[in-house]
């Protein structure tokens, strides 16, 4: 006990910085962690989250027995998939393109341009991507389409071209973002393996095959585990914002976060939407914790733990 | 590597070109749309070169629109408030996590380590600031919820003080007596500001894009950020064309116009853009560190 008393008297105001830290965790995070318990009541307004009589997995069996349940789990799969493949598959590529490129000006201007589009909230976005799309005075319809003579299109009231809009406005934020992970790798890898490459009389094209690829895959392997963690996840604004909460285009937009608002704010079906968001939760953690397992088989000094 | 070297650099300069064109087209598109003449939007769409310029739209968020400078006034403050309050709690959570003679600090890395793992997801979320807080309509509403401190920054934060502020600095300090905080505050943090000013520039970017809050908990429009402005000025466009499609009459009169609408989506983007090029150094450390070392 004395050497407790000890330790806390010369480490009090080191415990006292976590303070503030713990306090808003706890709100933030802790207090919804609990808070999942509404999936398994019958909610109602006047007795509040743990007041409301339990009724087991009815809301589960409500939910999966509704055709929305296969819909935005596709949905939130599919795309993650696409969107994992294709971002991974061309960052990497214009990362080595970039780091090719010999003049140092040139190189820190095109890696500042490109990142250009992550910085942006969706909400800018979606008047960006609506400047190109809007039926009436759209730039698609109005200069590209109107000059090839081709009809214009219903663009928001017409699904089939949604899962090509979302993918390229995905890649389009995100590629500056992902090409910097992967270039600052390259910019990593040692000096000397190119040099010895040269001696060896490699050309350009075996020197990326034989020195950078390799040099990258620990680091795509990691990156693509992470994002097959957060599969079940998705953009709440690139599905929601972006196609401005259109109606015919929900078959090929609902991803699990949009059906969790929707049930909340608009058609009122708490029941069924905290279902979803606690089926999302626990998948998603599951997953996370699996993913990170994985990396730290492949390189403990990235994991997560 | 030599035959080629030339042709390889100008394949890969205009590729780069491309990209970079890219990524800037549809903001060129913006803000010539935001000075185009309203009746030519009407006539020709959105055009890279409008056939009659306009600063009307400027000249009316400025003069006429009372929301706008508000919305601006409000990004501005919470941005600032956010990022400042946000600094001061991942400061206090890194430091002594990055203590490693501290008894106890893998309980306090792993409490807030979990916070990564597990969410209990918006619906819990909603019900707690709303019922419990009442944060609805209130400022708190765009400062706290899922904004004030993120495992990720605090966990990058921590990795740099143990990489970059040697055990020897802070023992010597605490034998000239110094406490705890003026170690931090005193020695430490001057030590750290690149860090601090990463992790600002990410936390303050992410303050001045929110516009989720506002959609859960915001419907007072005195209160909309310039962000949550344009959400709201979207969402109400919807409804209108559905209520245009489902053959009701339509009063369009109160809206902005297209225009006006381009503008204040140039005013969003604006104090990103002018920051930008002068910290680009800072957000991509952030990045490649943040993601990489995790």
């Amino acid at each position: 006990m004395k050497t407790f008393g000890k330790r806390l008297k010369r480490f009090w105001p080191l415990y006292l910085m976590f303070v503030p830290g713990v306090v808003y965790l706890f709100i933030n995070c802790y207090i919804p962690m609990a808070g999942i318990q509404i999936a398994f009541r019958q909610y109602n307004a006047r007795e509040g989250i743990y007041g409301s009589p339990w009724c087991g997995f009815q809301n589960f069996e409500f939910l999966f027995k509704t055709k929305d349940a296969f819909i935005m789990i596709r949905n939130t799969l599919l795309y993650n998939l696409v969107f994992i493949t294709l971002g991974t598959v061309l960052a990497v590529a214009v990362a080595i393109i970039l780091n090719e490129i010999r003049n140092h000006l040139a190189k820190q201007l095109y890696q500042t341009v490109i990142l250009i589009p992550y910085l942006i909230s969706m909400v800018i976005v979606s008047y960006l991507a609506f400047a190109f799309l809007s039926s009436s005075n759209g730039y698609i319809n109005n200069s590209l389409l109107a000059a090839l003579g081709a009809n214009p299109i219903d663009w928001y009231n017409t699904p089939k071209y949604w899962p090509f809009i979302l993918v390229i406005i995905n890649i389009w934020k995100g590629l500056g973002y992902n090409m910097i992970l992967y270039y600052a790798t390259i910019c990593g890898i040692d000096h000397t393996l190119y040099e010895a490459a040269v001696v060896d009389g490699a050309n350009r094209w075996q020197q990326i095959r034989n020195v950078t690829l390799p040099g990258l895959k620990s680091t795509i392997i990691i990156l693509t585990l992470m994002a097959l963690g957060g599969i079940f996840r998705s953009d709440f604004g690139l599905f929601y914002q972006v196609p401005q909460n259109s109606g015919p285009l929900i078959g090929v937009t609902q991803t699990i976060d949009t059906y969790v608002y929707r049930g909340l704010m608009q058609t009122n079906n708490i029941g069924m939407s905290s279902a979803a968001g606690v089926y999302q939760s626990i998948v998603g953690f599951v997953l996370v914790v699996t993913a990170n397992l994985i990396v730290r088989k492949v390189d403990s000094d990235s994991s997560l733990f | 590597m030599v035959e080629n070297k030339k042709g390889f650099q100008i394949f890969a300069n205009i590729l780069m070109i491309f990209l970079a064109v890219c990524a800037v087209a549809p903001f060129v598109l913006l803000v010539m749309s935001s000075f185009t003449d309203e009746q030519a939007l009407i006539t020709d769409g959105y055009s890279f070169f409008p056939s009659k310029f306009s600063t009307y739209a400027y000249q009316y968020l400025l003069t006429k629109s009372s929301a706008v400078v508000r919305g601006y006034g409000i990004s501005l403050m919470v941005t600032i408030v956010g990022t400042v309050c946000n600094l001061l709690l991942t400061i206090l959570y890194a430091y002594p996590l990055s203590r490693k003679e501290l008894p106890g600090r893998n309980i306090f890395a792993f409490y807030l380590f979990f916070t990564m793992l597990f969410s209990g997801g918006l619906v819990p979320s909603y019900l707690m600031w709303t019922q419990t807080f009442h944060i609805r309509n209130t400022y708190f509403a765009l400062l706290v919820p899922g904004l004030l401190m993120n495992a990720f920054n605090v966990i990058m934060m921590r990795t740099y003080f143990t990489a970059n502020i040697p055990d020897a600095v802070v023992e010597a300090a605490r034998v000239d007596g110094a406490s705890e905080f003026r170690i931090l505050f005193g020695v430490v943090l001057p030590m750290a500001l690149p860090i601090i000013a990463t992790i600002g520039l990410l936390v303050g970017l992410a303050y001045w894009n929110d516009w989720m809050n506002g959609l859960y908990y915001l419907n007072d429009d005195r209160m909309f950020s310039i962000q949550v402005l344009l959400m709201n000025i979207q969402r109400d466009l919807d409804s209108l064309r559905q209520q245009a499609q489902a053959g009701g009459s339509v009063n369009t009169a109160d809206l902005p116009s297209t225009s006006v609408r381009m503008a204040l989506t140039v005013m969003g983007v604006l104090p990103i853009m002018v920051i930008y090029p002068f910290m680009q150094k800072y957000f991509v450390k952030g990045i490649a560190v943040g993601a990489v070392k995790g």
